[in-house]
């Protein structure tokens, strides 16, 4: 186990290195001269050639890229990723305050989708080709295939402007929490229940449910004591693979329900042209999504120990 | 049974056999019923269309399905059902454009490394442990955000990534076909790198790529649809479902025809070829186990 750790700790590493340069090296791909785009957002369209190289030396891009790149990654590692151009504030503080609502909201999500799609999944799979089981798995593949950006709209139209229950947007009160969740979490739920069925399936295949079965154990009891406990572990591992799902979701959902979370906050600085906020919350959600694979990987390896002996 | 697959996979997934398989599919097929009709209407555009998609008559504003448009018309006075008939166009071209760009590359660069090993396959495969160290729509948006809205723009940032998950699969596929009998017979007999590589070896890992792309074409024209819905892709006046949908927003009270259409457009698109993929899957099953 401490070599299977080490090997992924070294991966981890190289990972991120590489993944920090890229996050850098994006606000180089902008047509144009990035000084003298934060020059013209600072002072107006009609900057002067002396402003631009004014913003251009305060920001050090004219040094050679390297120490740009040097700079900056010593900054991360304390912590300053450097100040919003739009706000003045510091980057760090300002998804500080933005991530409490994604989690807020993720976890939410994730919630709403496995109490849709462990029962949903189960039922399917003990009842193979049953109606509830084809209803149930079309289901699923319509939510997989619903874009949840529509699907939101279609929950404010139903909800808040048919209805008048919810509200539509902001966050602050239980209700504003609903449709986000459910709009997010329906997705993942849909993905979930299908592969909770296929993992029962195949678990029902095993030799130890038939023995559970022949020793004349109800059915109820074999699903929920032996089969049941022992399709979860895949289960798991897809619920932490979501995340990444989740994160992708979280964007559009905070979109069009005004959320004010990660999401928001970048998407507002890709329009704004917020340069290092645009780095600071790309560089951190790849952060966080390494770290989660790599939680993912280590529980997956210490639950089945035949990978930790592959690797050896 | 087994030596029975074998056989089969070694001569090729014959194509009548994976038809056959594929005919039991009703879903496969209602799929595939969908999606030529998709083409037909996105070839014919101009024929079925009953409007100029792009004309606007300003006293037609926000007609609700029926008055003399089939869908109702948006909040230009433009005809939305022939809007979403030229819409297709683009949302095919997307998936087919990034579909068949990151399949060639994937199965290029994961068949390299696959067959080759060493140094090279460990730069390919970190190269997409490094992309895939993203959620892959954050990054298109930011490629897409950076680089300025337009068509081809979020096309490229969606290709920038899309690749890694062909490569991954052609790679392993290729580790497992290439110790195999036949290609150690087609060695001996002095077959060059290259034909081993097209005769041998790739026909062998298709089955897993076609699957891919299949799924891969709904996976596109969802992500493209979100970045056009945020207004990073396609831009006014041209017509496509996600910006059609972002659009409709603003009108949900007075016109709701205008968020509900263009969404179901989008879904029915997006599973049709989720039903084509999970159908090709299943047909395709003993290949599959075959190559892993």
């Amino acid at each position: 186990m401490t070599h299977y750790l080490l090997r992924r700790f070294c991966a981890m590493f190289f990972i991120l290195l590489c993944v920090s340069i890229i996050t850098f090296s994006l606000m180089h791909f902008v047509p144009g001269d990035p000084a003298e785009i934060i020059a013209e957002k600072k002072f107006g369209e009609n900057v002067t050639t002396e402003t631009v190289e004014l913003v251009r030396r305060e920001m050090g891009l004219d040094r050679p890229i390297f120490i740009q790149y040097f700079r900056w990654i010593a900054g991360v590692l304390q912590g300053d990723f450097g100040s919003s151009s739009s706000t003045g504030r510091p980057v760090w503080n300002e998804i500080m305050t933005k991530l409490p609502a994604t989690a807020e909201l993720a976890l939410t999500a994730m919630l709403v989708s496995l109490v849709i799609a462990i029962p949903v999944g189960v039922i399917s799979a003990v009842k193979q080709y049953s109606i509830m089981d084809s209803v149930s798995m079309v289901g699923a593949m319509l939510g997989v295939s619903m874009p949840n950006f529509w699907l939101g709209l279609l929950l404010i139209l139903v909800f808040s402007v048919n209805f008048g229950w919810l509200p539509v947007y902001g966050r602050g009160e239980i209700t504003q929490l609903i449709l986000p969740a459910l709009t997010l979490g329906t997705g993942i739920a849909a993905v979930t229940a299908r592969l909770t069925r296929s993992s029962i399936l195949e678990i029902l295949k095993q030799d130890y449910i038939r023995t559970a079965r022949s020793k004349g154990l109800i059915e109820t009891a074999v699903i929920n004591r032996h089969a049941l406990k022992n399709a979860l572990i895949p289960v798991v591992t897809v619920v932490g693979l979501q995340f990444g799902a989740l994160l992708e979701g979280a964007v559009v959902v905070e979109v069009i329900f005004a959320w004010p979370g990660l999401g928001r906050l970048l998407f507002d600085a890709i329009y704004a042209r917020d340069f290092p906020v645009i780095q600071g919350c790309v560089f951190l959600i790849a952060v966080m999504y390494v770290i989660v694979n790599l939680i993912i990987d280590i529980s997956y390896a210490w639950l089945d120990p035949r990978i930790r002996y592959e690797v050896k | 049974m087994h030596d029975l697959v074998i056989k089969i996979v070694e001569s090729g997934p014959p194509f009548l056999e994976m038809i056959k398989r594929l005919k039991k599919h009703k879903l496969a097929i209602t799929g595939l019923v969908i999606i030529t009709a998709l083409c037909f209407i996105a070839l014919f555009a101009p024929l079925i269309a009953p409007h100029d998609p792009d004309k606007l008559h300003l006293a037609h504003r926000l007609l609700s399905p029926g008055d003399g448009y089939l869908m109702g018309t948006d909040n230009l006075g433009r005809c939305l059902f022939s809007r979403l008939v030229f819409g297709s166009r683009i949302t095919l071209l997307v998936g087919f454009f990034v579909v068949a760009i990151t399949s060639t590359v994937g199965v290029a660069l994961g068949a390299i490394a696959g067959y080759r090993g060493g140094i090279i396959d460990e730069i390919i495969m970190r190269c997409v442990d490094v992309l895939l160290a993203f959620p892959g729509i954050i990054l298109a948006l930011v490629i897409a955000g950076i680089l300025g809205p337009s068509l081809f723009n979020i096309m490229f940032a969606m290709s920038v990534i899309g690749w890694t998950g062909y490569a991954r699969v052609v790679r392993g596929a290729v580790l497992s076909v290439k110790e195999r009998e036949f290609v150690e017979a087609a060695r001996s007999l002095g077959a060059s790198d290259s034909r081993i590589m097209f005769r041998h070896i790739l026909p062998n890992v298709m089955a897993p790529v076609i699957v891919m792309a299949t799924l891969g074409m709904a996976h596109v024209i969802l992500a493209a649809a979100a970045l056009s819905f945020m207004g990073l892709g396609v831009q006014p006046p041209d017509a496509e479902w996600g910006s059609m949908l972002n659009a409709g927003r603003l009108f949900m009270r007075t016109a709701p025809h205008m968020t509900v259409f263009p969404g179901l457009a989008i879904m029915i698109t997006v599973l049709a070829f989720n039903f084509l993929g999970d159908g090709l899957r299943d047909a395709l099953d003993p290949w599959l186990k075959e190559t892993g």
